[in-house]
């Protein structure tokens, strides 16, 4: 398993995801925003988390437009894998690659915490070393995580399964004080259509050794690489 | 050529925004504000003498960048 985690200007989690794929057991290159080609042999294009742009305009909408990003969409077209993390999520929005956008948290406040999440299925190359129906504890840090889409693309999403995770208690129970952030239906990570690009706002990376207070995000990256 | 892109909010999507900025209004005591929408202003300059392409170049601007057409709509007006 190759990834290539891509750097955007803002970028600041991509040390963190670069150093989680390495435990999972892949082998990671780095590339820049202006490439026009992923690195040769890319099994796995991360775009990690931070404030590509200092999130000016829209969160992701710049990076969303930047000159690796073509080669990125002819990958997923491909069937590549593809996983974007907080603001790699608001970058594959606005990108075109995952439909829906995120706006500002209901509540208003960055949200900076730990967070359980239920795993709604374990049967893509991302979950399938979690366990189904799974909840994990694993952290969130973001102000625009407000996932929203119209009626038909959320209708869409929920019937063909594409929902990989939602907030809730820890329990499991999605009630109304488990959405921490407003997004429709608890929606906290979306596949695309072929399960191949996965979207999500908590980051995994924060959590895959005992060091850090929790290992729930490892499983994803040993899945990845396996 | 000066001309304006205005994005605003589609109806019915939720501006948390807004209704904060609608809640300070109300506290400074200004009176008679119901809601409050957030936008965005762009005035922008086009090279461009010919009132249609300009018209042309902005909608694409809009719609390619300016707005996220899932919760915004825009207006272009050429001054």
């Amino acid at each position: 398993m190759h990834a290539a985690v891509i750097v955007f200007p803002g970028s600041n989690r991509e040390r963190d995801v670069v150093r989680a794929l390495t435990l999972g057991g892949a082998k990671v290159s780095m590339a820049w925003h202006a490439d026009t080609a992923l690195p040769a042999g890319t099994d796995l294009v991360v775009l990690p988390g931070g404030f590509s742009y200092g999130d000016y305009l829209r969160c992701g909408a710049i990076a969303g437009r930047a000159a690796i990003m073509d080669a990125v969409r002819a990958h997923a077209a491909r069937g590549g894998l593809v996983l974007g993390i907080c603001n790699g999520f608001q970058i594959l929005c606005e990108s075109g690659l995952l439909p829906g956008i995120l706006t500002r948290n209901a509540g208003l406040k960055f949200l900076c915490h730990r967070q359980h999440l239920k795993v709604e299925r374990t049967d893509t190359a991302f979950t399938k070393l979690y366990r189904p129906g799974q909840v994990i504890d694993v952290c969130i840090a973001h102000g625009e995580g407000n996932y929203t889409a119209d009626a038909e693309t959320l209708a869409r999403l929920e019937g063909d399964g594409r929902v990989a995770f939602r907030y809730c208690a820890a329990n499991g129970d999605t009630h109304e004080a488990a959405n921490i952030n407003g997004s429709l239906n608890h929606i906290a990570g979306i596949y695309s259509e072929k399960l191949n690009v996965l979207g999500m706002m908590p980051h995994p990376e924060n959590f895959v050794e005992d060091l850090m207070g929790g290992t729930d995000g490892l499983p994803m990256f040993k899945g990845l690489a396996a | 050529m000066k001309a304006r892109v205005t994005v605003t909010l589609k109806n019915g999507v939720l501006d948390p925004q807004g209704k904060a900025i609608e809640g300070a209004l109300k506290s400074l005591g200004i009176e008679g504000v119901a809601s409050v929408r957030q936008g965005k202003v762009f005035d922008i300059e086009v090279d461009s003498t010919d009132r249609a392409r300009a018209e042309a170049i902005l909608k694409q601007a809009g719609e390619k960048l300016l707005a996220n057409t899932v919760v915004e709509n825009f207006k272009v007006e050429v001054l």
